[in-house]
């Protein structure tokens, strides 16, 4: 019998995955078709959503992509019943395809079983080798056992922060005290990755099985996974996989009939970026506002409810359960010296392919960008890239060969962080890039350190008025001047990394701002204070095609006849630009 | 830990019937405030200011505090909210991909600015970070349901959709 899945992640569903399924429901009621219709998360092709993947029976798996209900249709009826693939829509799998590239340079680790299992059953994960290593573990392994595997495997925090894991969870076993808590952060709040949500929609199974073998480590009994809000699908996955795990002894007293009791809570996140560090993460948990708090003593030490707490994120655990049945050595022997093993990065931004890809870290940034990205969008030419969120730099398009690892990331002056990576064109304006991270980090200050929540305010306004026009000679000194302030006098991670941005275009773009504050342009023709649409009578056929896609109907005129914009009425957004095939529509 | 009974009563005295039954498994339990204010906010779409008192007296933290606590995190609100809760994602992806025409088509549209609820009631538009969609962006999520690749076309038939349904 041949197997159906449906990718039904967030991004499967909101390219329209659940009327593709339902679609192919009705196909098989209808039609009486013997097959097994299952659900998956995401195979990382977000690009290509929604994904459709047939298994035939000869064990030969075709992903579709792109799939709406009619072409789900055409598929069940040439391909599941006819058994002829459509070879054209196919973008992966037992046929070639140009999406082949995508995963080519590929090494999926973290993402083994995303959009390969139903994220709804425990036996599947089971039976891709899932909760053998908390079994071999409890077993095999003394605590002290586990925390040296770990360390030895090189593996570093996923979160942004790149500690080593093992010596942190060394701190945490070493710590005082009986009562331990261990604390998967889930609050995903860099704009720009997604790589925690679609592991844990896709995968959740592989999280919990990082958390208990991080319990056993450390001696936790206790643990919380902190979740965004904003992530209503990973939360209700995790609830049903607690509770499925739960019913099979996985979690609970005596795990696995052993003598180690460990139980997991979720608690959603209430909206706060900050909440990412883990001083603050641990303040919320408490039911507190979640402002940072001075270091040491360190969560090792002082964590939750005081007691010593270990923070990973889920990207961290992910990993944990692979590096116990593959051994460190296999873990270690992927990626550069102090970068070991792979990281996942959420492409999105202005490039072809947007999606997860998990690479070995020293892959090179015009890899990821050429060769798994596709390159950039509509042909345009390719101008940086944002790595590490709000927290991170843009890094330019000119050092595209940079081995990717912490310590090559830092020297550029941003950073892994969680592994955003917004792909940039020759239409972003770096000045307004600055000033959208900072504008983010501006609001999600949480007030406590004065640099933080005046100087971020300050440098906000000194940006607002470069891509305004109204830029004054000094303020590219005073950026500097208050960037180096806010980095040296705030307590936590948000306000020691805000200027980064500001710092990275500064020393990478320098012109742009030059630009914007001496010959009030916007080099890249973006900020809207900067441009102005105008249609050149001559080259406009009056196709009414610009005036259709205005949303704003600023765009007068008849049929044939040249149109004109009023300037009053224009929003600025581009499109008649985009939409005008004359090259009529002229931007100043 | 209180017995069901006495919860029983004090939901009568303040009048409170609509509170989720989840919420007094929290009873007694560190770390409750967060989840009693979510619960509260989910039963009624926000959190009215007798339930903030009557919070108070279960956890045993002054209201004030508890106002503090609202007031931090974005996803609390002290006024109430329209039928559906539209949020528009700024995150990079998003910001890249020409959000701000997202947003504008919204405010137009509705009539409000962001953070405002539409008169009818129907609608309020909330600016969020991001949603973590950002390969199908520019996103925005209504109630639970998330829409990508969205143009200023797309989002005008998806509000007449919601228009539609009330």
């Amino acid at each position: 019998m041949k197997t159906i899945k449906v990718g039904l992640g967030t991004c499967g569903v909101s390219a329209g995955g659940e009327k593709t399924y339902e679609a192919i429901k009705d196909e098989i009621e209808k039609q009486n078709i013997q097959v097994m219709l299952r659900e998956t998360g995401c195979n990382g092709m977000c690009y290509r959503e929604p994904l459709m993947e047939v298994i035939d029976e000869q064990n030969h798996s075709f992903v579709y992509g792109d799939v709406t209900p009619e072409k789900a249709k055409r598929i069940m009826t040439d391909h599941v019943l006819a058994g002829k693939p459509v070879s054209e829509w196919i973008v992966q799998g037992s046929a070639p395809s140009e999406d082949d590239s995508f995963f080519k340079k590929q090494n999926r680790i973290v993402l083994r079983n995303c959009g390969i299992i139903d994220p709804n059953s425990i036996d599947e994960y089971m039976a891709t080798g899932g909760y053998q290593a908390i079994q071999k573990v409890l077993k095999e392994y003394t605590p002290e056992d586990v925390i040296d595997i770990i360390t030895r495997s090189g593996l570093r925090g996923r979160g942004g922060g790149g500690f080593l894991t093992g010596v942190k969870w060394k701190f945490c076993r070493q710590a005082e005290g009986k009562k331990k808590y261990i604390i998967c952060n889930a609050d995903e709040g860099d704009p720009g990755a997604f790589m925690d949500r679609s592991t844990l929609e896709s995968d959740p199974h592989s999280v919990l099985e990082g958390m208990m073998i991080c319990a056993y480590a450390i001696g936790a009994e206790d643990g919380y996974i902190y979740c965004r809000a904003e992530y209503p699908k990973a939360v209700q996955r995790l609830k049903d996989s607690i509770r499925r795990a739960l019913a099979k002894g996985f979690l609970g007293k005596n795990i696995f009939g052993s003598n180690v009791n460990f139980s997991i809570k979720i608690k959603e996140g209430a909206g706060a970026f900050v909440c990412g560090e883990e001083t603050a993460l641990i303040a919320s948990i408490e039911g507190k506002r979640g402002m940072p708090r001075f270091r040491p003593p360190f969560p090792a030490n002082k964590g939750l409810w005081g007691k010593p707490t270990n923070i990973n994120n889920v990207e961290t655990f992910a990993n944990v359960a692979w590096i116990i049945m593959n051994g460190p050595e296999a873990f270690a022997a992927m990626g550069t010296e102090n970068s070991k093993g792979t990281k996942v990065f959420a492409l999105s931004g202005k490039v072809a392919r947007g999606g997860l890809a998990e690479v070995p870290m020293g892959i090179t940034i015009n890899e990821i960008v050429y060769d798994i990205g596709g390159g950039i969008k509509d042909g345009k030419k390719f101008k940086a890239v944002q790595m590490g969120g709000p927290s991170g730099g843009s890094i330019p398009a000119s050092m595209g060969d940079l081995q990717i690892d912490y310590q090559q990331i830092n020297k550029t002056g941003a950073i892994m962080g969680s592994g955003g990576l917004v792909v940039m064109d020759e239409t972003t304006c770096m000045v307004d890039m600055a000033k959208f991270f900072l504008r983010f980090t501006q609001d999600e200050s949480c007030g406590k350190c004065t640099f933080c929540r005046i100087g971020t305010k300050r440098m906000l306004e000194i940006l607002e008025r470069i891509t305004d026009g109204n830029g004054k000679e000094g303020d590219i000194e005073l950026l500097r001047d208050l960037a180096y302030q806010i980095k040296n006098n705030t307590i936590c991670g948000l306000g020691q990394t805000a200027p980064n941005p500001v710092l990275t275009t500064l020393k990478y773009f320098p012109e742009e701002y030059e630009a914007h504050i001496r010959d009030k342009k916007c080099p890249a023709h973006s900020c809207p204070a900067l441009v102005t649409y105008t249609i050149k009578a001559d080259a406009c056929k009056g196709c009414m095609a610009c005036a259709k896609a205005c949303p704003a109907e600023a765009i007068k005129g008849e049929k044939k006849k040249p149109h004109e914009i009023d300037p009053e009425k224009c929003v600025k957004c581009g499109k008649c630009f985009e939409t005008c095939k004359f090259g009529a529509v002229i931007k100043n | 830990m209180m017995q069901t009974e006495q919860i029983k009563t004090e939901e009568s005295e303040h009048g409170f019937s609509g509170f989720k039954i989840e919420l007094w498994k929290y009873q007694g339990e560190m770390g409750a405030l967060i989840p009693l204010l979510q619960s509260a906010q989910e039963t009624y779409g926000y959190i009215p200011e007798s339930a903030i008192d009557y919070i108070s007296e279960i956890v045993g933290i002054p209201s004030a505090e508890i106002y503090g606590v609202i007031t931090f995190y974005s996803q609390f609100r002290l006024k109430p909210m329209g039928k559906n809760i539209i949020k528009v994602c700024d995150g990079t992806a998003c910001h890249v991909n020409a959000s701000t025409a997202i947003i504008k088509t919204l405010e137009s549209e509705l009539g409000v600015g962001t953070g405002e609820t539409t008169d009818d009631g129907l609608f309020t538009l909330q600016k969020v970070a991001c949603l973590g969609c950002c390969s199908l962006s520019p996103v925005i999520m209504i109630n639970d349901e998330t829409y990508g690749r969205l143009t200023p076309k797309k989002v005008q038939q998806l509000l007449n959709e919601y228009r539609e349904r009330g």
